[in-house]
């Protein structure tokens, strides 16, 4: 890795290339927070990941779409240096503050903790800042709950609260709807968005389904070990690549989806009654 | 005679409540981070640590400290590899080490060695240096572990989370093994090889029903371990039963008094 992060250095042919590339999807003069480059990984004698490249813009919102086993997560972990990639280039903006909403959280019920802590264990903060962070994703409402207590749907708002916590520059959530209703999925997309508009930080997720994300994101990375096809997420879902991918049933539930959209502040049982929803 | 007496029971005493002001906090973090099957085997690496101890001539303390920090250092190394299983790891250690301790110590033959006292602790034995020995290191155990609170709470929830946040997530986790290593060596003189680790669980357990933090669930602990220890020690002295299985079973009644009590609202 380390040999690759200095032949990227060196080598000025490379770096032009990525320019050129990285200008088609990110804003012009802006540097991205995060560049990957023909990153590769294998586990075993799997191979997960085959020279995949992506760029992220500041207050750019970029979603990894694609079936179960294409390697979103290994790729998003590759991004938070979670995991060390066999081959590739990784840059990433200096100091930069990253927020992280893993996919899964279990935690033994063995453990007393409030919510509260929850949220202030990556981050020291006063009670009204936790207040106020809980505030921006509505959920304020379990601040004094036993974490274990909660719904999949608030579980995620308070571990966006955590992330919003570290003023994060970068947001990396790993399927942050999980566990969540369809109603509270869209929910929870409008409110990244929201939070991406207020905040001005850049978004990196993942997500099993294209429709429900599309109204939530700038553009869409279609990955299947290598990415398959990407873009706005209109073009995305009409390019052939990705239809061979999902198949022609995968992808047309768009018209049902887009019902369930209009009515989606009606249905969602698990939001805070207080939050204030905005007109999709 | 009867200050002889006093000064025996009270070593006893101090002892015990000693080793579980200790293993409250570190045994509540066992039982979050499910480790009781490695306490399991650092307490068997204790007889190997004693047989080292009377062998090399140095004190059987300080073998079985050296033994027990030596085999989580020996765990952690083996773990890197990825080749077995974790469990697979604790049982292949945890046996291959009492057996050795236990070759060992039959193999010196001029030494009289009362199996039973290390199996199952001799509380009633307490010396001087066995008080400084738990004392002193069970006040460095406590201390270390206030320090690692909050980055061990956090990898406790959440590894990969943590790492993000900026947690040294390898030192903070070799840093607890060795932290439970140190309480192992220093509780073994009380309940035994056998039984250390149920001073470490079953405190913790008992404390989880009445607790709205890490900290009160740890503080309760610490408190129901020293409850066992009074518990035990009296049926000892009233009944005659073996001290260390005594507190144990003391324990497991306050664990049990604790499901009995009635629920709050």
């Amino acid at each position: 890795m380390s040999l690759l992060h200095d032949d990227a250095s060196a080598d000025p042919a490379i770096l032009d290339d990525w320019g050129r590339e990285a200008g088609m999807h990110a804003a012009a003069g802006s540097a991205p927070l995060l560049r990957l480059r023909e990153i590769s990984i294998s586990f075993g004698q799997r191979r997960v990941l085959e020279g995949v490249s992506l760029d992220l813009a500041p207050a750019e919102i970029l979603t990894l779409v694609g079936p179960n086993g294409a390697g979103k997560s290994t790729l998003v972990k590759i991004a938070l240096g979670l995991l060390t990639p066999d081959g590739g280039q990784i840059a990433r903006a200096a100091d930069l503050r990253i927020g992280y909403v893993p996919q899964r959280l279990q935690l033994a019920d063995t453990l007393p903790l409030t919510v509260a802590r929850f949220v202030t264990l990556g981050t020291r903060a006063a009670r009204a800042q936790v207040f106020a962070a809980l505030g921006e994703t509505g959920a304020t409402h379990v601040i004094d709950s036993p974490i274990q207590a909660i719904s999949g749907g608030e579980l995620q708002r308070v571990l966006l609260a955590r992330a919003l916590l570290r003023r994060p520059q970068l947001l990396v959530l790993d399927e942050p709807v999980q566990g969540v209703d369809i109603a509270g999925q869209y929910a929870l997309y409008d409110l990244i968005r929201q939070l991406r508009d207020r905040r001005g930080c850049a978004v990196l997720m993942v997500s099993h389904d294209l429709h429900l994300v599309m109204a939530s994101t700038d553009r869409v990375l279609c990955l299947n070990r290598h990415v398959c096809c990407q873009g706005q997420p209109e073009h995305v879902s009409r390019d052939p690549r990705y239809l061979a991918l999902f198949g022609r049933d995968g992808a047309s539930h768009l018209a049902v989806y887009h019902h369930h959209h209009n009515h989606v502040h009606d249905l969602h049982g698990d939001v805070h009654p207080t939050t204030t929803e905005r007109d999709a | 005679m009867n200050a002889l007496l006093d000064d025996f029971l009270l070593r006893a005493l101090l002892g015990g409540l000693g080793v579980a002001l200790a293993a409250g906090p570190l045994g509540a973090f066992v039982v979050w981070r499910r480790m009781a099957y490695f306490g399991d085997t650092l307490a068997h690496a204790g007889l190997l640590g004693v047989a080292l101890g009377v062998l090399t001539g140095l004190s059987e303390n300080l073998g079985v400290l050296l033994a027990c920090l030596g085999i989580a250092l020996l765990l952690v190394v083996l773990q890197r590899q990825r080749r077995l299983a974790t469990d697979t790891l604790l049982g292949i250690l945890a046996h291959t080490s009492l057996s050795l301790g236990l070759v060992g110590l039959a193999l010196l033959d001029n030494v009289r060695i009362d199996l039973s006292a290390y199996l199952f602790g001799d509380i009633l034995a307490v010396s001087r240096t066995d008080l400084l020995w738990i004392w002193g290191g069970g006040l460095l155990a406590l201390t270390v572990l206030v320090l690692l609170w909050r980055p061990l709470l956090a990898i406790t929830v959440h590894e990969e989370l943590a790492r993000v946040e900026g947690v040294p997530v390898a030192a903070v986790r070799v840093s607890f093994l060795l932290l439970i290593a140190l309480v192992v060596a220093v509780a073994m003189k009380v309940v035994g090889i056998l039984l250390i680790t149920s001073l470490l669980i079953i405190p913790a357990a008992a404390a989880r029903r009445f607790a709205r933090s890490p900290e009160g669930m740890a503080a309760l602990a610490s408190l129901g371990g020293c409850l066992a220890v009074c518990g035990g020690l009296a049926g000892s002295l009233r009944l005659d039963l073996p001290a260390g299985p005594a507190i144990v079973v003391c324990a497991t009644l306050v664990f049990v008094a604790g499901l009995l009590w009635p629920q709050r609202r």
